[in-house]
């Protein structure tokens, strides 16, 4: 350690100062079935001090119970009956871990092909993704699909964790050319922040604590790259305003007229002119936010805008900066199929864009694409669950679309089953991946 | 009673606070009559909070609604009625005393009204024709409810689907739903025990006193500190004793456990939940003890 310069600071931050300054960091773990998942997420929430003694009797209790040797950390994370019984994980779920440096909110989703649509729900909303992969099988199908899901929602920090490396006798080797196949994977993919990192959760290895049984590798464990990795909340703020109106605030007694709603990409100040549909402007007098009024709100900030016109606004209307996407009747869009039914081509369904819901219809599946990009498959009929498609939508009502961007601030949708009003596909605006 | 922090929201606490009210803010647009379920616990009360200043100023856009078991904490309930004529919020009370006197639901052996609410809750949103009603639940609250929906599909009976869960992408949220359908919405589901109480301190949110540190005549059942009531303790046996103590939850008194305690700031209860060995709910809370699936299980039948 080197010593102390003279103008080192010499106040101690108090737990509470560590606390002031901590930043949120959303990540999502994906794997096949048996890479160890569970037994990961179990060590890193164990190991980050997050498991309580009345969760890890709990656990122990189960172990007993069902004969295993030691405790399996997988139970502290399968939530329902059916997961514990059948030892699988079956839907998303969310775990909470802080550190002094961060706090975390990690979605788990569960490994199985049929689940893959829950691999994009977990990722829809994550910063950073960590892949899990067995040492011994190296990287699988199932590996190049979720880093291909990671791709198409624009998450640029990939972690892949080889786990199991006690397995094969901590072996460089083995490391190595995995390492090399997924960097290459990566690179292709256009997923430009990837780290590979050997671990052993089952015995701890390099995922919190760093390991003591490999010299070769001097870097840094899974939560040091979560601790420090830069959370790019960047490139939503450096596009073009777009504030979807939620609401519409009135109240009488002073007649206050304000737009609720959540800056989804960009930034507002009191004084800038914005752009509404119809090639219409007006100017922000006043930026309401929970704390008060503001001169200036960002990405991601929830607020309410003041504007100067009396203009007829509502809910499902867009406030924009100067570079106003063209509100169009058509658009083409890459979706992943959510659910058992398959969606064909002509089919009607609504669709939400922001904070609009239009009616509309699939006018036509381009393109199924094959994942592991041998044979796309041309003009199909339909489109079904865990399906990657390039389609094209029409909508009853224009709608100011525009291709998705910054891990979806702009550009993302829903299609909904007009009837039964289920969520049929994920939708990312344009023709992404080819 | 409450100390703040810091004016300052920390940058996560402020993502938290965003996201809620985004939350908040669909759930108005989507849906035409809204109920928020407030018991007065801490849950409730940041829930009531983010909603105040999501709309504001105009009035929250909800009924709050509350399904009392009859065993609620005194305290508690003048705090809900002294909240209620303080920010003109509309209350409306659905009592599971009623449903007894009806015939309807039946007590249980063990005197513990917690499992009887689900009746009284899906009857009066059926009633009320609530087409969303909102929750304090968190996902770090417990293992089923870390699998649950920030909206959630409820059918007629209120029964909770986990194979039937709506994938929830980005920060689009899905209200459609069919007729008889009604869509639970958890705003808090990403917040910790401690995001709350540091939201409770930054904010300056009121609460119940008896989330303090206070002297409690209680007596000890199942390794939890309960207080005596008309609902059926103590027993024979159990003796009665003073003991310094606060709540970490509030619920049925039947089986909402004190804990021992001298935290009568939030600083200091803050302090307590970090040196904590037990959950929450591990610590405090009877009826998910009744067996491993507890929570789900209640889930399914149409509990929050």
């Amino acid at each position: 350690m080197s010593a102390p310069t003279l103008n080192a600071p010499t106040h101690n931050p108090t737990a509470t100062d560590v606390i002031a300054d901590r930043e949120t960091l959303r990540l999502c773990t994906a794997g096949s079935v048996d890479d160890g998942k569970s037994t990961f997420v179990g060590r890193l929430l164990h190991d980050t001090k997050s498991v309580l003694a009345d969760q890890l009797a709990s656990v122990e209790q189960t172990s007993a119970d069902r004969g295993f040797d030691g405790v399996d950390l997988s139970l502290l994370v399968d939530g329902l009956r059916a997961e514990r019984e059948q030892g699988i994980t079956i839907d998303v779920a969310y775990r909470y871990f802080a550190t002094d440096k961060r706090t975390f909110i990690l979605a788990d989703t569960p490994g199985h092909v049929q689940y893959t649509r829950n691999t994009v729900t977990g990722m829809s909303t994550s910063q950073v993704v960590v892949l899990l992969v067995d040492a011994r099988h190296g990287v699988v199908e199932q590996t190049v699909r979720h880093l291909t899901v990671a791709a198409l929602l624009g998450v640029k920090t990939v972690i892949l964790a080889v786990n199991k490396i006690d397995l094969v006798d901590y072996s460089e080797d083995v490391f190595r050319a995995i390492e090399a196949d997924f960097t290459a994977k990566a690179a292709e993919l256009g997923v430009d922040d990837a780290h590979v990192i050997p671990i052993s959760a089952l015995r701890g290895d390099n995922v919190v604590e760093p390991s003591t049984n490999m010299p070769w590798y001097p870097g840094p464990t899974v939560l040091e790259i979560l601790e420090n990795v830069t959370v790019h909340r960047g490139r939503a703020h450096d596009l073009d305003l777009r504030f979807p109106i939620q609401w519409v605030i009135r109240e009488h007694a002073s007649d206050y007229r304000g737009y609720a709603g959540r800056i989804e990409a960009g930034q507002v100040s009191v004084g800038d002119e914005v752009t509404l549909d119809y090639g219409r402007t007006t100017t922000v007098t006043g930026i309401d936010s929970a704390d008060g009024p503001v001169r200036q709100a960002v990405a991601g900030d929830s607020v309410t805008l003041l504007l100067a016109d009396d203009i007829d606004l509502v809910r499902g209307d867009l406030i924009s900066g100067p570079s106003r996407p063209e509100s169009v009747r058509r658009f083409h869009a890459t979706v992943v199929g959510l659910t058992e039914r398959a969606v064909k081509a002509g089919a009607p369904v609504k669709v939400r864009y922001g904070t609009s819901l239009v009616r509309g219809r699939v006018a036509a599946v381009d393109r199924v694409l094959d994942i592991d990009g041998v044979s796309d498959t041309e003009a199909p009929e339909t489109f079904g669950l865990n399906d990657i498609a390039h389609i094209s939508v029409e909508v009853a009502a224009e709608l100011p679309v525009e291709d998705y961007a910054a891990r979806g601030a702009v550009g993302n949708f829903l299609l909904i089953d007009q009837s039964a009003g289920t969520t049929l596909a994920a939708g990312l605006v344009g023709h992404r991946l080819r | 009673m409450t100390t703040a922090l810091s004016t300052q929201l920390s940058p996560h606490l402020k993502d938290l606070e965003n996201e809620s009210i985004h939350i908040l803010r669909e759930v108005a647009g989507q849906f035409d009559k809204i109920g928020l379920l407030f018991s007065g616990g801490k849950d409730s009360c940041v829930v009531f909070e983010l909603a105040r200043r999501a709309f504001a100023p105009a009035t929250v856009p909800f009924e709050l609604l509350h399904v009392d078991t009859g065993h609620n904490f005194p305290e508690v309930l003048e705090f809900r009625d002294r909240l209620v004529a303080e920010t003109g919020a509309r209350l409306r009370v659905a009592k599971v005393q009623d449903w007894i006197d009806r015939g309807e639901l039946a007590e249980r052996p063990d005197g513990t009204r917690n499992p009887l609410q689900t009746v009284p809750l899906v009857e009066t949103i059926a009633e009320q024709g609530y087409d969303a009603v909102l929750g304090g639940a968190r996902r770090d609250e417990e293992r089923a409810r870390a699998k649950e929906r920030v909206f959630s599909v409820r059918d007629s009976f209120g029964g909770w689907d986990p194979r039937r869960q709506r994938p929830e992408l980005w920060s689009l949220y899905n209200g459609e739903k069919l007729p008889g359908e009604n869509i639970r919405v958890f705003p808090i589901s990403n917040w910790t025990e401690a995001d709350v109480w540091e939201y409770i301190g930054a904010r300056g949110i009121e609460l119940p006193e008896i989330y303090f540190s206070h002297d409690r005549e209680v007596f000890q059942r199942d390794g939890m500190w309960l207080t005596p009531g008309e609902w059926g303790g103590p027993r024979k046996g159990e003796a009665l004793e003073t003991r310094r103590v606060r709540y970490r939850t509030v619920g049925d008194m039947s089986c909402t456990g004190a804990v021992e305690s001298d935290a009568s700031t939030i600083d200091q209860v803050l302090a307590e939940i970090a040196t904590s060995t037990l959950t929450e709910r591990g610590a405090t809370r009877a009826d998910d003890r009744l067996s491993e699936s507890a929570m789900e299980d209640r889930k399914k039948e149409g509990y929050f």
